[in-house]
């Protein structure tokens, strides 16, 4: 049977009026989902082509940065969280030649769970962010350009740089009709083993469906300023960015 | 104190508690992440046949994290009722698992006497089958607008989330799930962001809905408990109180909380007076792993931290806890059998301390695991006696970008196991034509007063 609020679909892309047969979905229904789990699927394991996306921020008049986590392989980066917060050795000594600039904010992009999402908005969400802190004179250093990271590598790399604050933006895990979202997180004096509650996060950047590129890159430049200002970052920074601004 | 065995001459020995608990445990990724798993099949049978033989009261002159260094820990010996624990206070831990396998009765008095690491350790010898039975026997009801948890009965929180928390998009959702029969334990958004005026926002449209349809529910915003502190201060419809809560005083501490604050926020929210048939208004979700993703384990294995974050949830009465058991992700609970098994301990241990335990039934794309291993655990948790599930439309929540259960799911649930809605919201659904009175959709097509007070969302509604 079908519902015949099915045209409030417009409103979401969530499954609603999907119909039933008995308790049970439609066929159709069954299908479809079947078909959209097999390509999240797909999705998690594809690669990340980082060199073509160096490419593409050097041609923004960026100097970018790339690094490496010991993960040899995905399935590993899935099982070995650990591994993906660490840089390799090689990544340590080209930090080291970098620090000292006195950086206000590190930023960092990783593939981390979607390398669909990366590769689909990375490079204009970076527009929008270096476009946002250059209007309010922060000083961003390189764009550090991660393969298989998790959001606490940004402790390390923010602490390596001696960046103020640290901000990663990262392919977040895909779900069934969202396999390109990007997350931000920010954290306040970057340090190995700071804890999740010290960050905030901006997620759901997947235009136009998600949040588009500038009022994420206004939310985190708000949230920036407030960080720099406060010296902290976390549950005590609440995100109060007026309405007018999204 | 030490434990040790020999077996073909060859000795095996652990250091202390913590250590047998965690080479006991079913295999999962997260000890084996964390280091504390056994090294091999054999070395879990052998460390869960000394288990067996470790004496319930062991877990109270041995805290497996000491309580000078954890409020949980303090909390856990604070909370201990040696009048109720009587009554299994000689056993071992392998006799406690016979004992609740035979008949002996309602076990709802027995749980101030049970600290979590006894229900955690019995846990650990107890088949699946096990885990079933003694979690069926026991009975936890809770009451804010409805009455969750009776016999017989299964309640569903419904999940609307959207990406960007469009207040249609959200109604839209709510409604797809009121007509579908969902919403008696709560009507719950996770929202997209914390933004205090953003949750407001969610908050009043909530009520709106609830209010207009006289539902006899409850309404929730999963913020953080600071920002719903806030919105209290400024007057938002707050009903229930949302936290992420975890077993140790360091994994609450990165989720940015104490048990103070967990306490002043119940208190905040008691003094608005909203419930009309109980106050239990806490709703906690939990899930293992999240201490050691935290860093903040203390050598104690993940399904031990797990059910420790139960005796920080029974504290404040909650109405409603939860598991959100395959959301961590494979690092945690690789594939379908181990989030299945970890589904069935953690709705087990969570009744056996007093809770009324519902289960995220989850998997996310990067798990190996499918819809297929979400029906099992379903239907193993409906004859459990799980007290509530999640209901998101079609499975897919597309702003935390997970599957959990869907609507039709729990139509699914209640069919095969005759189980029915709260009473309170079963009339209400009878009484909206959603429902027949054989527990099952009505045949409908138009007249479902419901459908028309929404029609403001969309001009084109019949």
């Amino acid at each position: 049977m079908s519902d015949p609020w099915h045209a409030l679909r417009r409103f979401t892309q969530a499954r609603i009026g999907l119909g039933h047969a008995g308790h049970a979905l439609p066929t159709s229904a069954l299908v479809e989902f079947q078909l959209a789990h097999a390509s999240a699927r797909d999705a998690v394991h594809a690669p990340w082509d980082i060199g073509q996306f160096a490419h593409d921020v050097d041609k923004l008049g960026l100097q970018t940065v790339s690094l490496s986590t010991p993960i040899t392989d995905r399935v590993q980066y899935l099982k070995r969280p650990d591994l993906g917060r660490r840089l390799d050795a090689e990544s340590h000594r080209r930090l080291q030649l970098l620090s000292g600039q006195n950086i206000d904010v590190a930023l960092i992009i990783s593939n981390g769970l979607s390398s669909t999402a990366v590769e689909r908005h990375g490079v204009a969400l970076l527009q929008a962010i270096v476009a946002a802190y250059s209007s309010r004179q922060l000083h961003i250093g390189p764009v550090c350009l991660a393969t298989n990271g998790r959001v606490a590598l940004s402790d390390e790399i923010g602490a390596a740089l001696g960046a103020r604050i640290v901000v990663v933006v990262i392919g977040e895990r895909p779900g069934l009709s969202a396999a390109d979202s990007l997350g931000i997180y920010l954290t306040y004096g970057p340090r190995p083993g700071n804890t999740d509650a010290e960050r905030n996060c901006i997620s759901n950047i997947r235009p136009p469906e998600g949040l588009s590129y500038e009022a994420a890159a206004a939310k985190l430049l708000y949230l920036s300023l407030e960080s720099l200002r406060r010296r902290l970052s976390g549950v005590a920074l609440k995100d109060e960015t007026p309405r007018l601004l999204l | 104190m030490m434990y040790s065995t020999r077996l073909n001459s060859h000795a095996y020995t652990f250091p202390d508690l913590r250590t047998v608990l965690a080479k006991a445990s079913p295999a999962r990724s997260a000890d084996e992440l964390a280091g504390l798993a056994a090294a091999s099949e054999k070395e879990r049978a052998i460390a869960q046949s000394i288990l067996a033989d470790v004496p319930l009261k062991r877990f109270l002159d041995e805290p497996i994290i000491p309580p000078e260094r954890d409020e949980v820990s303090r909390l856990i010996l604070e909370q201990h009722d040696a009048e109720a624990f009587a009554p299994v206070a000689s056993f071992t831990v392998g006799e406690f698992r016979e004992w609740l396998l035979a008949d002996t009765g309602d076990l709802t008095t027995l749980s101030p006497g049970l600290t979590p690491e006894m229900v955690a350790a019995t846990s650990k010898i107890m088949r699946n089958q096990d885990l079933i039975a003694a979690a069926r026997r026991c009975r936890v009801t809770t009451c804010f607008r409805d009455t969750i948890g009776l016999p017989g009965r299964l309640s569903t929180r419904l999940q609307p989330n959207h990406p960007t928390d469009d207040p249609r998009g959200i109604a839209a959702g709510i409604l797809d799930g009121l007509l579908y029969g969902n919403g008696d334990a709560v009507i719950g958004i996770n929202p997209a962001t914390d933004n205090l005026d953003n949750v407001h926002r969610l908050l009043g449209l909530l009520d709106e809905i609830r209010l207009q349809h006289d539902i006899p529910t409850q309404s929730c915003v999963l913020a953080h408990v600071t920002t719903t502190m806030e919105l209290i201060r400024r007057g938002a419809p707050v009903d229930l109180v949302f936290q992420s809560i975890a077993g140790t005083e360091a994994a609450n501490r990165s989720f940015g909380i104490d048990l103070a604050m967990l306490r002043e926020a119940r208190y905040m929210a008691l003094e608005l007076s909203r419930g009309t048939l109980g106050d239990n208004l806490m709703y906690f979700e939990t899930g293992q792993g999240s201490a050691l993703s935290a860093n903040a384990h203390h050598g104690v294995d993940a399904q031990t931290c797990e059910a420790r974050a139960y005796a920080v949830a029974r504290a404040f009465s909650p109405l409603l806890v939860n598991t959100v058991v395959g959301f961590i992700g494979p690092e945690y609970l690789y594939d379908g059998k181990q989030i299945i098994r970890a589904g069935l301990e953690d709705h087990f241990c969570g009744k056996l301390l007093g809770l009324p335990m519902g289960c995220d039934v989850c998997y996310t794309n990067h798990s190996e695991a499918d819809q297929n291993d979400m029906d099992n655990l379903l239907t193993l948790l409906g004859v459990a006696g799980c007290t509530y599930i999640m209901g998101v439309p079609g499975a897919d929540d597309v702003m935390l970008a997970y599957q959990s259960s869907s609507f039709h799911d729990a139509l699914y649930l209640r069919r095969v196991l005759d189980l029915r809605p709260a009473p309170e919201f079963e009339s209400w659904l009878i009484r909206m034509g959603i429902f027949d009175a054989r527990n099952r959709l009505s045949a409908r097509a138009t007249g479902i007063p419901l459908l028309g007070n929404f029609s403001a969302l969309s001009g084109e509604l019949p």
